[in-house]
């Protein structure tokens, strides 16, 4: 067998997609003095409490499985801690399931409740893994495209005109991946009308929730009657600053927490242990922590926003999330021309846009979540580029 | 005070050196205003000055020793400790002082160029004020953390994959 030969592997495996950040990630990890704004992750450590929390856990011999859905204080812990932050109620007995990242509770809730050809309605630009995710659940996405006229949000008549008799759910990420957009409560209820008159259910991706800036957040499950209609899904990747833990959860109606349990209880057992006692851990006494990480993130935020629009990459201020998605139009390039030259002139690593869905194309998605000294100095050398095309005049 | 001032003054206390543009679009207000406030922060001694916290072991040639000191002392009659404090903080070489509960009252944070100079600081000048009881001096060996900032090196700090979803 050769190494191209690869009659073994699944013909649906091999039909899909590969991640365009892949590409993106190789050219720029052959480079020296890379200053990245590609990273979608916290720039800080975990906080100490956290790892300390862990580390005392096996210290203590807490090295077995947990129960399949999660350490019942954990499910506790979010439960409160939902209750509290966002005014939704989920018993920590049999509405919450502790998983492997948000990744893996996405995973699971599609393949939870998809019959094949399900459609789900999918609004991008969009994190990269919401579709190879309803793919792989032989769901079928159907995907409708947030607008900047609008600040990217998506429009009600948007996801009005995708329903077909065949739609089984919406999937919603507020604040976004990788727009920063962020969904008020009004938005949220004008969304929830057209839900509940199609009899749909929806995936609310909301690992960003504690990350948005100006406002107060509405969980979508808040919204009236929508508790029974929501999967909610969140972790402690990004507000933690707990990406490689990979420990988040889903919460939703009894019925469906149960159907994912299934799954996970025969593919995962339970989440990593250790992880879970430092989650545990971070909801008990972390919150101050994700305040003051919260701050820092807005102040680089303005900083970013203004900068980019200073030079002529045109952005809008997002409302949460560690993103900003400038377009780049006004340059004539596509968006993989742009990054490609950006950083093969400047060493600046953005990703460009069109790997998060066709209408991607036209912007780049640059992470704030780097320092200020690396990001004054990425902003320093982006505006030397606009320079050099001649889309800035130096005042 | 208002938000945009402590916002203000926390991003000085953690890096002295940004510029007032600079920190003007962080906390969304016009350089100038930024100018302004801290003009104002400073002229009613909110803001006393502008430091750099140096790891001198790094540099060669220049040692400086630091120790601290408890310091037992006998309160005057109608100013308490105060008296006495202000006697000790007026030496130079007193980075510090403070007033303690506990088993002592002053702890004072001293800095030389040599163990002697410091222990003839203690006995020449210190234990020889009226109010002076006692003293303990401790010898700091080493810095691991000082004013927030851990004194190890800590390169390559970014360990994060430089694209990622
Ligand atoms: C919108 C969104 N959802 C989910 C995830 C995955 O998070 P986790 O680390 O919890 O799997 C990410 C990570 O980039 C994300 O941006």
């Amino acid at each position: 067998m050769t190494e191209s030969d690869n009659h073994f592997v699944a013909d649906h495996i091999q039909d899909l997609k590969p991640s365009g950040i892949r590409r993106f990630f190789d050219l720029a990890s052959q480079m020296d003095n890379v200053i990245s704004l590609g990273v979608g992750e916290p720039d800080f450590v975990t906080p100490w409490n956290v790892i300390e929390a862990s580390y005392h856990s096996l210290e203590q011999g807490y090295t077995a499985y947990t129960a399949n859905a999660g350490l019942f204080e954990l499910r506790e812990a979010v439960s409160n801690f939902l209750a509290t932050e966002y005014h939704v109620s989920y018993r920590a007995e049999d509405q919450l399931l502790i998983t492997v990242g948000a990744s893996q509770a996405i995973d699971v809730a599609f393949r939870a409740i998809l019959n094949p050809g399900e459609e789900v309605i999918v609004i991008e630009p969009s994190f990269v893994s919401y579709i190879p995710a309803i793919e792989l659940a032989g769901g079928k996405p159907v995907v409708v495209e947030a607008e900047e006229t609008f600040e990217f949000k998506v429009q009600k008549e948007q996801i009005e005109a995708a329903i077909t008799p065949n739609t089984k759910a919406i999937l919603l990420c507020s604040p976004n991946n990788p727009t920063g957009a962020s969904l008020d409560e009004q938005d949220l209820r004008a969304i929830a009308g057209v839900v509940k008159e199609h009899d749909l259910v929806v995936v609310s991706d909301e690992i960003y929730a504690d990350l948005l800036y100006d406002d107060v957040y509405t969980s979508f499950a808040s919204i009236d009657g929508m508790i029974d209609r929501t999967i909610l899904i969140s972790g402690f990747s990004k507000s933690f600053a707990m990406t490689g833990w990979r420990l988040g959860y889903a919460a939703g109606p009894a019925s469906i927490i149960k159907a994912m349990t299934k799954i996970h209880q025969y593919t995962i057992m339970c989440a990593p242990t250790m992880a879970q006692y430092g989650a545990l851990e971070a909801l008990k006494n972390g919150r101050v922590k994700v305040q003051e990480m919260k701050n820092s993130y807005r102040q680089r935020r303005n900083y970013v926003v203004k900068a980019l629009n200073d030079m002529g990459l045109t952005c809008h201020l997002p409302g949460g999330a560690f993103y900003v998605f400038p377009s780049i139009k006004a340059t004539g390039m596509t968006s993989e021309a742009f990054a490609e030259a950006l950083l093969e002139d400047q060493r600046v690593a953005v990703v460009p846009g069109n790997v998060f869905g066709a209408s991607g194309e036209g912007y780049i998605r640059c992470s704030y979540a780097a320092s200020m000294k690396q990001l004054a100095e990425a902003m320093k050398r982006m505006r030397e580029f606009m320079k050099k095309m001649n889309l800035v005049d130096e005042s | 005070m208002e938000a945009k001032e402590i916002e203000l003054l926390q991003l000085l206390e953690s890096n002295g050196r940004l510029s007032d543009e600079t920190i003007a679009s962080m906390i969304e207000l016009d350089k100038e205003e930024v100018t302004a406030m801290i003009e104002r922060l400073e002229n009613e001694c909110s803001i006393l000055g502008y430091s750099t916290l140096i790891n001198w072991a790094k540099v060669l040639n220049e040692e400086v020793v630091t120790a601290m000191i408890e310091v037992k002392v006998t309160p005057t009659r109608g100013k308490g400790f105060d008296q006495v404090a202000e006697r000790i903080y007026r030496f130079e070489e007193v980075k510090a002082l403070y007033l303690m509960s506990g088993g002592y009252d002053l702890s004072l944070t001293i800095e030389g160029n040599t163990m002697m100079e410091i222990s003839r600081f203690v006995s020449d000048k210190l234990s020889t004020l009226d109010s002076v009881v006692s003293t303990v001096t401790h010898f700091v060996l080493k810095k691991y953390k000082h004013d927030g900032v851990i004194f190890e090196d800590q390169q390559d700090t970014d360990k994060r994959m430089v694209v990622s979803p």
